[in-house]
């Protein structure tokens, strides 16, 4: 691996040019020459994604996307959830390079700050704040906006908090504890209903009738209809709006991260901790930031996936997620976004219809099989799977950034496991 | 390596302290918290207290078996290999198998081979001998499993960053999973209590029964097996020099992925005789129990200090000990949240854990 890709290696002209690679460079060079594709292919891509329910879910290519591959209103939904809790996890383990296998808590900590502040769970408070609900329900009902904000702020907050003792720990070991607060978080929401008394979460029933969001009489007015009132559970157009909306902000933040000084400082603590240390990057703050964004977007994607099924139970965040959201970011390229991107989108699919529709198309195609071959019921097996031969054949992922590559072809990462010895 | 660290030490210690302070401070009055309140349970209800002491040792002679094969695998190619806890799954399996079958059966291939009489009204030596053959061939199918893992998996990523050999590890944990799942179904798979269940000794409302005994007298004639082969065998002192540095051993002659491949046997056939035990004295297994119990034997393999073989066992009763507590005298709701919070103190407060790691060096 390592004499293949050797830096000394003449980059335009190798011995070795596959027509991928080939490609690659003629579209390098396209793009070079026209600028304006700098602008016009992102743009061209948030049109496409904002008017798909007029061409995929409806329209000329429905039969494809909607009946096909069973892309529809919740699918959509999910795909971009977890489009965003992939590029929340991106900053931890693709830039800082902290393997991070607990950030379902922080999903589960933005959902249920959700179930803090926009339900009836404290029903005997009554606390209401620019909430769209129809009538003046009991418990705390802060506006939907401010939740989501809330959210981010409350898993930024653990984020530090989970971060501050345990960040010095490096690779497997700092895995193990981000994977003991990943379990510990969700035990603390299902044992929630009686802590000295004090029903916090409603334990294993969980938290019901969450609020939704919405802009109120006064926005719908001004803006001639466009902006809804109050999101339904009928109307699932708006709801794909706004979390695609937030995917881009997401997108948006990231890049900007990357290309930032604190970016730069987490490139340099994945690749080497002593060195960038020696050079002045102050390691605990760096990766504190790392782990505090990355929270902060799994809070987001929390409070806005709760609202969406109306339902937050801790059942729902168990260990699983968090691998599968690893899965999307490793099996699309640590580090880069649109490598991630793709990922997320391959595997939510997968993971919320494509397995199913697999297993449809199989049961079509062999014959007497009936109806025998339910393959999503195997899924985790499938993404195991999928994990171990990635591992194997491709370890930067499917479209990783030319950095993390450079970095697997080199092997490095034999580092000690923990800064300071007591 | 060595002087880069010695390098960045004198930042590291300038900057620590305060939190250092701030950190053990806390640990200190937590330590003394649950002292005192152990303390007070004991003298409130000594025989309930015993009773619990004796739950917690015998659970925590099957972890200690189960962190025997992280800490083996661990000391040697620090790996955490996270499908050990559904390799020990698959053995309760296996001996659900023999047990209720009195076969030996392979996932996915319709033949299995008898080996007992099934237990219907069976004697005491037909029920010693189906103990005895559980604990054969739950050990060495698990141990098949372990090497094929370790060939297929681990050996071709040996000089990759650490995190591949740890991402695919996770990856044949899920496969084994839904080997378990679709091999015995979803649901809990029960089988006949076949240990003898009279009381050894009995002291006001504690009682000490025999199957509770058989599981410690199991266990220990495996540990002396253990430490026999890792002491003073050859392939045991292969072991050692490998784990200590791999290239060395290699220059010496020592035939490394061999090594390798004989620790990850050894794990196997540890977490097989695990399952072995588990299944027959709890009586119920389930696909999705490996995951919780091996992180729980992971946890009790950092407790003793990963990477040290006595450390993994008085880790493993420790933990034993920690779950029957919680569960004794607090609530079993939250076993989980206090193991994972035992590992992230040992982890934070002291990563050598309470006997030290033996076998890095140098790094």
């Amino acid at each position: 691996m390592s004499d293949e890709v050797s830096p000394q290696a003449p980059k335009a002209e190798g011995p070795r040019t596959s027509p991928v690679s080939s490609w690659r460079s003629s579209w390098r060079r396209f793009r070079k020459e026209h600028q304006w594709t700098r602008w016009a292919i992102p743009l061209a891509i948030v049109v496409l994604a904002f008017s798909y329910p007029w061409w995929g879910l409806e329209g000329p290519l429905s039969f494809v996307f909607n009946d096909g591959l069973g892309i529809d209103n919740d699918t959509l939904f999910n795909m971009s959830i977890y489009v965003m809790l992939a590029l929340g996890l991106n900053v931890v383990v693709g830039y800082a390079g902290l393997l991070d296998l607990g950030y379902v808590a922080f999903f589960a900590l933005g959902a249920y700050t959700l179930g803090w502040f926009g339900s009836g769970l404290f029903s005997t408070r009554d606390i209401h704040f620019l909430d769209t609900n129809a009538a003046r329900l009991p418990g705390i009902h802060l506006s939907f906006w401010v939740v989501v904000l809330l959210a981010g702020a409350v898993c930024a907050f653990a984020g530090v908090l989970i971060g501050w003792p345990t960040l010095r720990l490096r690779g497997d070991y700092l895995a193990i504890v981000t994977l003991g607060f990943g379990e510990i978080i969700p035990d603390i929401f299902r044992n929630g209903d009686d802590i000295a008394g004090h029903n916090l979460t409603n334990g294993v029933r969980g938290v019901t009738q969450l609020d939704r969001p919405g802009f109120g009489e006064a926005l719908n007015g001004a803006t001639g209809g466009i902006l809804p009132v109050r999101y339904t559970s009928l109307e699932l157009r708006p709801w794909y709006f706004t979390v695609l909306t937030m995917v881009l902000i997401t997108i948006f933040v990231n890049l900007r991260l990357r290309d930032s000084k604190m970016g730069r400082a987490w490139i340099a603590v994945r690749e080497d901790e002593i060195a960038a240390s020696a050079m002045g990057v102050p390691l605990m703050r760096t990766k504190l930031w790392a782990y505090a964004i990355g929270a902060i977007f799994g809070g987001f994607a929390g409070a806005v996936y709760g609202s969406f099924i109306n339902g937050i139970f801790p059942v729902s965040f168990s260990f699983q997620i968090s691998v599968i959201v690893l899965v999307m970011v490793i099996v699309g390229g640590m580090g880069n976004i649109w490598g991630v991107i793709a990922g997320a989108m391959l595997i939510s699919w997968l993971n919320f219809r494509g397995l199913d529709k697999i297993g449809d198309w199989l049961n079509g195609a062999i014959p007497g099989s009936g109806n025998d071959i339910a393959i999503s019921k195997y899924k985790f097996g499938i993404f195991g799977a999928l994990l171990v031969v990635m591992m194997l054949f491709r370890p930067e992922g499917l479209i990783p950034s030319a950095r993390r590559k450079a970095e697997f072809a080199e092997g490095e990462g034999q580092a000690t496991l923990y800064d300071v010895r007591t | 390596m060595a002087t880069a660290e010695t390098a960045s030490r004198p930042a590291l210690e300038r900057r620590l302290p305060i939190s250092q302070i701030v950190l053990w401070a806390v640990g200190l009055v937590l330590a003394a918290l649950i002292g005192y309140w152990l303390i007070k349970n004991a003298i409130d209800s000594p025989d309930r207290f015993l009773e619990v002491t004796l739950i917690g040792v015998t659970n925590g002679s099957i972890y200690a078996l189960v962190a025997l094969g992280y800490t083996l695998v661990y000391g040697i190619i620090e790996l955490i290999n996270f499908a050990h806890g559904d390799n020990f799954m698959l053995g309760t399996f296996q001996t659900n198998g023999i047990v209720n079958d009195g076969t030996f059966q392979i996932p996915f291939f319709p033949t299995s081979f008898v080996l007992a009489i099934p237990l219907a009204g069976s004697s005491a030596g037909q029920k010693i001998y189906t103990i005895f053959m559980c604990l054969l061939f739950s050990m060495l199918f698990c141990m098949v499993i372990n090497v094929s893992i370790e060939r297929i998996g681990y050996k071709p990523l040996r000089n990759q960053p650490r995190l591949v050999p740890l991402i695919t590890a996770i990856g044949f944990s899920f496969i084994l999973q839904d080997v378990g799942l679709i091999w015995k179904g979803a649901g809990p798979q029960p089988l006949p209590n076949i240990l003898p269940t009279g009381t050894i000794f009995s002291w006001r409302a504690a009682s000490y029964a025999w199957d509770d005994f058989i599981v410690i007298a199991v266990t220990i004639p495996l540990l002396i097996a253990l430490t026999y082969l890792v002491r003073r065998t050859r392939s045991g002192k292969a072991m050692r020099a490998t784990a200590q540095d791999m290239d060395a051993s290699s220059m010496m002659g020592i035939n490394v992925d061999r090594t390798i491949s004989f620790t990850f046997a050894l794990g196997g056939a540890l977490a097989g005789a695990a399952g072995a035990i588990y299944a027959l004295y709890i009586g119920t297994t389930k696909f999705d129990l490996g995951f919780r119990l091996g992180l729980f034997a992971f946890t009790a393999a950092v407790l003793g200090g990963i990477g040290n073989l006595s450390g993994a066992v008085l880790g493993g009763v420790v933990l034993g000990l920690i779950q029957a507590y919680t569960e004794g005298f607090w609530d079993a709701r939250w076993t989980t949240t206090v193991v994972f919070s035992v590992l992230i103190a040992i982890l934070v407060f002291r990563p050598s854990g309470l006997l030290g790691e033996q076998v890095p060096e140098g790094q």
